[in-house]
């Protein structure tokens, strides 16, 4: 099994390299990155390349990592035994697989995302040590050991709010998303947009990167956002000469709301702009 | 050979460990990557650096050992981030060669870059003698002087003939960097204590069916929510040597703001003495006592200060050292107060830490916090906050 990107995702080389060393060691990848350079991503075109099924697991401030594994339901076997369910003599209904255990309960391998783990209590990583490095848990209410039958491969995404600890850093691989350069952009723009008229490409990332490259904004334009907004201008057909002019510091782009998410970024930008504007005239 | 590799790692102080070597061992025997040094390079990152702040010292690392280079000692401590030595490199042609010859050839001009950067401490443009920009020196970038070293000029030379660890792209991740507001809250939380307090408003499950089965009927349980129970009392500098720093202050209150429930903050001018202030632009009409302070806030409170600590050594040591009005007590004896009253107590210094060692005032401070000073780059405050939580 090796993963060499896919037509909807472009891959760079040292990607690609920590994808398929994860998977031919069977430990699980942390990948790190700005919002919105396809860390989540990445695991769904994994999975659609090798043509495996993938399990999502999306991690809250709430999650705990007990729920990854099981959950017994002690709440419906109360309610059952109030009613007389022959069903409560049966600990084993009232125990709801999480997808940790679904994913090492399959006969064939299967891709497995823990999405956005930064986001949990800052213990929730030391208590997956176990289950991420020999796959395997116990089950104390049944007093059974779970273990994986064919281990999943496991990619886990982290926005970096929070530092993740030493032990579980140890057991995994590690890549982080560079933001990509205009060469590489300009593959991954043809990826989704293979229609695209090469001009308006052409001005559209130059405006793009500017835009990048202004100091101070809060939340800096991200590849998620370069694709909503060409497919904004794609829709409204606006042309390529909108975007040029004689300096380009001097024209506010057309649908500049997709690029700029936040009500002081766009102000600062405008602001910018009209500086610009005041001093060639 | 790999063996001198994970040593060489070692000694750049990366955080390796023999699991993660014994990993890259083993993805190498099952033939993860090809013969070509590019696929090394990729492989052995993915598997022993965790951090992406690390990538910039694993970069120079591999460098070192894949080149056979020796660095330079000190060069890496020496130059602040935006003009760092890139690569020292020497772009010369025949004649220029034999002009130096005329400074003593490349190994006396090594020595005197070396020496030059022990003496320099401050970035520099212009002028003939010192590293900077545009000058006539031999050191430095966009210089005359054929003889010169560059250092970190941004050069447009053509990507793929530069080696991938030679780029260093990762430079400006390394965690010497400034803090923003969203590193800071990181670093703060670490201060978090859980403890259930308060009016009991969340449903308790557990007790809930516990105490049923056992009394047979439905017994509902409630409990206080969990909060964050760490109490901190935010000393601040303000004034004076301390206007450099106004960004940076600024954003580590507004980031301990939002991060604790129980947060006071003062503020003071060079050092601690009899009373402090909350506003100001009212600081000569509403003052708090000092001495009410340790009074009032309990010694559970976790106390940190925030200043240059940049002053005349007098001002610390003498009574009536004080610049603004006749104290009667050393600002000594009050900071000697504070860290008796409250156990767990940190001062953060702004300036960085490379130049304390030249200011006598912020030795006597750090001598009298019993080291425990730090510097306000993300690795400090982290190193901070850890002293704090102990």
């Amino acid at each position: 099994m090796r993963f060499s990107g896919s037509e909807e995702y472009v891959s760079t080389e040292d990607l690609t390299l920590a994808v398929n060393a994860a998977i031919t060691l069977e430990r699980p990848l942390l990948i790190k990155g700005e919002p919105g350079t396809g860390k989540t991503m990445l695991a769904v075109q994994v999975a659609k390349a090798l043509g495996l099924p993938l399990l999502e697991w999306h991690i809250k401030s709430t999650t705990k990592a007990q729920q990854g594994l099981y959950e017994y339901d002690a709440v419906s076997r109360l309610r059952d035994s109030q009613l007389g369910d022959p069903r409560v003599q049966d600990i084993h209904n009232y125990i709801v697989k999480g997808m940790l255990w679904q994913a090492f309960s399959r006969d064939t391998p299967c891709v497995l995302l823990i999405d956005e783990v930064d986001k949990a209590d800052i213990e929730f990583p030391n208590d997956l040590l176990r289950e991420l490095d020999r796959m395997e848990f116990y089950v104390y209410e049944t007093r059974e050991l779970v273990k994986a039958r064919q281990r999943p491969i496991v990619f886990i995404t982290s926005n970096n709010e929070k530092e993740l600890p030493d032990a579980f850093l140890r057991r995994c691989f590690f890549h982080y998303i560079r933001f990509p350069e205009k060469e590489t952009m300009e593959k991954i723009v043809d990826v989704h947009y293979p229609k695209l008229k090469k001009n308006l490409l052409r001005e559209a990332l130059e405006v793009f990167f500017e835009i990048r490259e202004v100091p101070g904004l809060k939340k800096k334009p991200s590849t998620s956002e370069l694709l909503d907004w060409l497919k904004l201008l794609l829709s409204e057909d606006i042309p390529p000469e909108a975007l040029r002019s004689k300096d380009r510091k001097t024209i506010i782009p057309p649908l500049h709301g997709a690029l700029l998410k936040n009500e002081q970024d766009v102000h600062l930008f405008e602001r910018l702009v009209f500086m610009t504007r005041a001093k060639n005239n | 050979m790999l063996i001198d590799f994970f040593f060489k790692l070692k000694t750049h102080k990366l955080p390796v460990s023999i699991k993660e070597f014994l990993t890259l061992l083993e993805a190498l025997q099952k033939g993860v990557i090809g013969s070509s040094v590019d696929d090394f390079y990729y492989l052995s990152r993915t598997t022993l650096v965790k951090d992406e702040a690390n990538f910039d010292k694993f970069d120079r690392a591999f460098a070192e050992f894949w080149e056979g280079v020796e660095a330079i000692p000190g060069i890496e401590a020496e130059i602040p981030l935006e003009w760092l030595l890139k690569q020292a490199e020497l772009t010369l042609t025949d004649e220029e060669k034999k002009l130096i010859e005329s400074l003593g050839g490349w190994e006396k001009l090594m020595e005197t870059l070396k020496k030059r950067l022990e003496e320099q401490k401050e970035r520099h443009q212009g002028g003939n003698k010192w590293i900077g920009t545009g000058g006539t020196s031999p050191f430095g970038a966009y210089g005359f002087n054929p003889e010169g070293i560059r250092i970190g000029q941004k050069t447009s030379r053509n990507r793929s003939a530069v080696k991938v660890w030679d780029q260093r792209e990762y430079q400006n991740l390394d965690d010497s960097v400034e803090l923003g507001t969203r590193n800071i809250k990181v670093a703060l939380r670490r201060l978090r204590k859980f403890a259930r307090q308060g009016a009991p408003e969340e449903f308790d499950l557990e007790n809930t069916i516990n105490s049923t089965a056992k009394k047979a009927y439905l017994d509902i349980h409630m409990r206080p929510e969990r909060r964050n129970t760490v109490k901190v009392l935010l000393l601040l500098d303000i004034g004076g040597s301390m206007d450099d720093h106004v960004k940076l202050c600024q954003e580590m209150f507004s980031a301990a703001k939002t991060e604790f429930k129980h947060l006071e903050h003062f503020y003071f001018h060079n050092c601690l003495y009899d009373f402090v202030w909350k506003d100001n632009r009212r600081r000569h009409s509403e003052r708090t006592r000092t001495w009410d302070l340790l009074h009032k806030y309990g010694h559970d409170y976790k106390v940190i200060f925030v200043g240059d600590a940049t002053m005349s050594p007098y001002e610390i040591l003498q009574p009536g050292g004080s610049i603004e009005y006749f104290n009667e007590e050393a600002g000594a004896v009050w900071v000697k107060r504070m860290t008796d009253v409250y156990q767990k107590c940190v001062w953060l210094n702004p300036e960085p830490e490379e130049i304390w060692g030249y200011r006598q005032s912020v030795q006597v401070m750090k001598e009298l916090m019993g080291g425990r000073m730090f510097p306000t780059t993300i690795g400090g405050l982290e190193k901070a906050m850890k002293v704090l939580a102990k």
